[in-house]
């Protein structure tokens, strides 16, 4: 069980209703489904991962953020999640606006750009930086619009969107994000966890 | 042949009432002691009740065959697998080739027509037959996805689990069209007499044989079909300059054709595809199709393929997006395969194994909760 799922999972409350957007294998619905009792379904592009997901009785469907976030009515979700895609799509800012849509609450991870060892790549090196969270070479890479911790606090406050906790994980370190040490989690979280509200 | 005889009048969609008629079906697998295996399954345009092992007619496998039997998807090692030949059909439902008692000859186009509600109206009745209280699944591919879709809006508390296979919820232009053509192709041979033949004597074989061809065509994949027979020349090196079958696939289509007219009826193939152009669930629910589904409890798994242009993905789309707009439980996947339409009748191992895998998952968490 990842790190990110266990805090994701502490945000949500009992017998909600949830919406996994990139679902894959579907570990974390039925983490969900085992201690929160909650109604979970997905949403997942790959065909293999929608599959494996259905073959255990998960109700997932294929399709992506992009296209088929629509289909759900407004606020049909206790708790939409977001787990480490939205720099892989072509317009995040309505990627979220969507998500805020369909959920009341939104839980969003996001590989932080501003960790240090990234920061460093670039400035030491000069090379598009590459780590275990972003594995990829800048001409193969899916995600297309990489953020910092500070990019998105920056985003929702411009957006008017309401960040309900956050969560900075480093290693399997987790700790609390707040305005006074933003700059310094900034800096150490290889990962973002926000939940948000409209 | 298993047959049940029902007597209950049922009102069929065009206003006529039919009772005392004939429903057969076959079974496989065992019904469980507290009834709560059984699995009913729908055929498509062309199917019988005989959906596995071999057919005892055709003695052919039974069109399902790939997908029922013990150790397969639809196990019946655990689950008990109920199919009935549709009304309309002709393999010994009530259907056009019934002998009319009054007459002594079939009932031919003096059948009334008849919808898909009216096929899952009447096969509803086996329920009651095996006093089966809620099924566990219903499933079907094509038409018999249609029929699925029609039988949870109908029944929304008698099926835990349904599986609407390559379907659509309305009929497209495009389908009718084909389906028109089929029915000209039978009408117009002088054989059909107006659907008044007399079927052991001259059958518009013809015309059923060209309606075959043609809906077989819609089955299949360009792709499928261009890797399979390309313009490989049928038994002969070189192009003969006449009309004979010069090419594979004209011979493949022609012998589609000819064994076809050996096990179907003509007017079954009319009142068949009739009832296939009538269904529009969504006009049922006045334009919403959601509201077909507003009751219902049952989880649904919708399935398309790839490669199939006659239901093709974004109308099976269409039924997951109407689930969705209510909170329903609903999975889908589209399956990749160059087999086209016809993919649900075939061997396409990932298509197998992941109803395999759903249904025997959702069973034993459907017992672990009772428990």
């Amino acid at each position: 069980m990842k790190e990110e799922f266990k805090v994701i999972s502490k945000f949500i409350e009992e017998k909600s209703r949830v919406l996994d957007v990139g679902c894959g294998d579907g570990i974390l619905m039925e983490y969900l489904l085992k201690n929160k009792v909650v109604d979970v379904r997905g949403l997942e592009i790959s065909k293999e991962k929608v599959k494996k997901c259905l073959s255990k009785g998960l109700a997932v469907i294929e399709g992506d953020a992009e296209n088929d976030l629509k289909q759900f009515p407004d606020l049909s979700f206790d708790y939409v999640i977001l787990s480490q895609t939205l720099q892989a799509f072509m317009s995040p800012e309505n990627v979220i606006e969507n998500l805020l849509r369909v959920g009341k609450k939104v839980i969003v991870t996001i590989p932080n750009f501003g960790h240090w060892k990234v920061r460093l790549d670039l400035l030491l090196k000069g090379e598009m930086p590459v780590t275990k969270n972003l594995p990829y070479q800048w001409y193969n890479t899916p995600n297309l619009h990489m953020c910092t911790i500070q990019d998105f606090y920056n985003f929702c406050n411009n957006k008017r969107v309401y960040i309900y906790k956050s969560i900075s994980l480093n290693g399997k370190k987790t700790s609390k994000i707040t305005s006074s040490n933003l700059k310094f989690k900034n800096l150490i979280s290889e990962l973002g966890i926000f939940l948000l509200e409209k | 042949m298993k047959s049940i005889i029902i007597e209950k009048t049922l009102k069929l969609d065009c206003g006529k009432e039919i009772s005392h008629f004939p429903l057969a079906y076959e079974t496989y697998g065992n019904l469980n002691e507290k009834k709560d295996n059984a699995i009913l399954i729908f055929h498509a345009l062309t199917g019988d009740q005989y959906a596995s092992g071999i057919n005892p007619i055709t003695k052919k496998e039974g069109w399902w065959n790939y997908a029922v039997g013990p150790g397969k998807s639809f196990d019946t090692d655990k689950f008990f697998v109920i199919c009935a030949n549709v009304i309309g059909g002709c393999m010994g439902s009530y259907g056009p080739g019934t002998i009319d008692p009054l007459t002594n000859k079939p009932i031919g186009t003096n059948f009334p027509v008849i919808t898909i509600n009216d096929m899952v109206n009447a096969q509803y009745n086996l329920l009651d037959y095996f006093k089966i209280e809620k099924l566990f699944a219903v499933a079907g591919g094509s038409m018999g996805g249609m029929q699925v879709l029609q039988f949870v809006s109908n029944f929304p508390n008698k099926a835990r689990v349904a599986l609407p296979i390559a379907c659509t919820a309305s009929h497209s232009a495009q389908n009718i069209a084909f389906n028109e053509l089929g029915r000209q192709a039978i009408m117009s041979d002088s054989n059909w007499k107006e659907g008044l033949y007399d079927e052991k004597s001259t059958n518009p074989d013809k015309g059923l044989a060209v309606a075959r061809m043609a809906a077989h065509i819609t089955y299949l994949s360009k792709q499928g079909l261009q890797e399979k027979f390309g313009r490989n020349l049928q038994e002969r090196s070189d192009l003969k300059f006449g009309f004979d079958a010069d090419f594979q696939i004209e011979s493949y289509l022609r012998y589609q054709g000819s064994v076809f007219v050996d096990r179907f009826d003509a007017n079954s193939y009319l009142y068949i595809t009739r009832a296939m152009d009538y269904f529009d669930l969504t006009k049922q629910y006045g334009g919403n199709l959601s509201k077909a589904f507003k009751d219902t409890k049952t989880k649904f798994f919708v399935i398309s393929f790839t490669s199939d242009w006659l239901y093709p993905t974004s109308e099976n789309k269409d039924i997951v997006i109407a689930l969705n707009a209510i909170g329903a439980d609903v999975g889908f996947v589209e399956i990749k395969t160059d087999k086209g339409h016809d993919s649900f009748l075939l061997d396409v191992p990932d298509f197998l194994s992941t109803i395999k895998n759903y249904l025997n998952t959702n069973y034993s968490n459907f017992n672990e909760r009772r428990i």
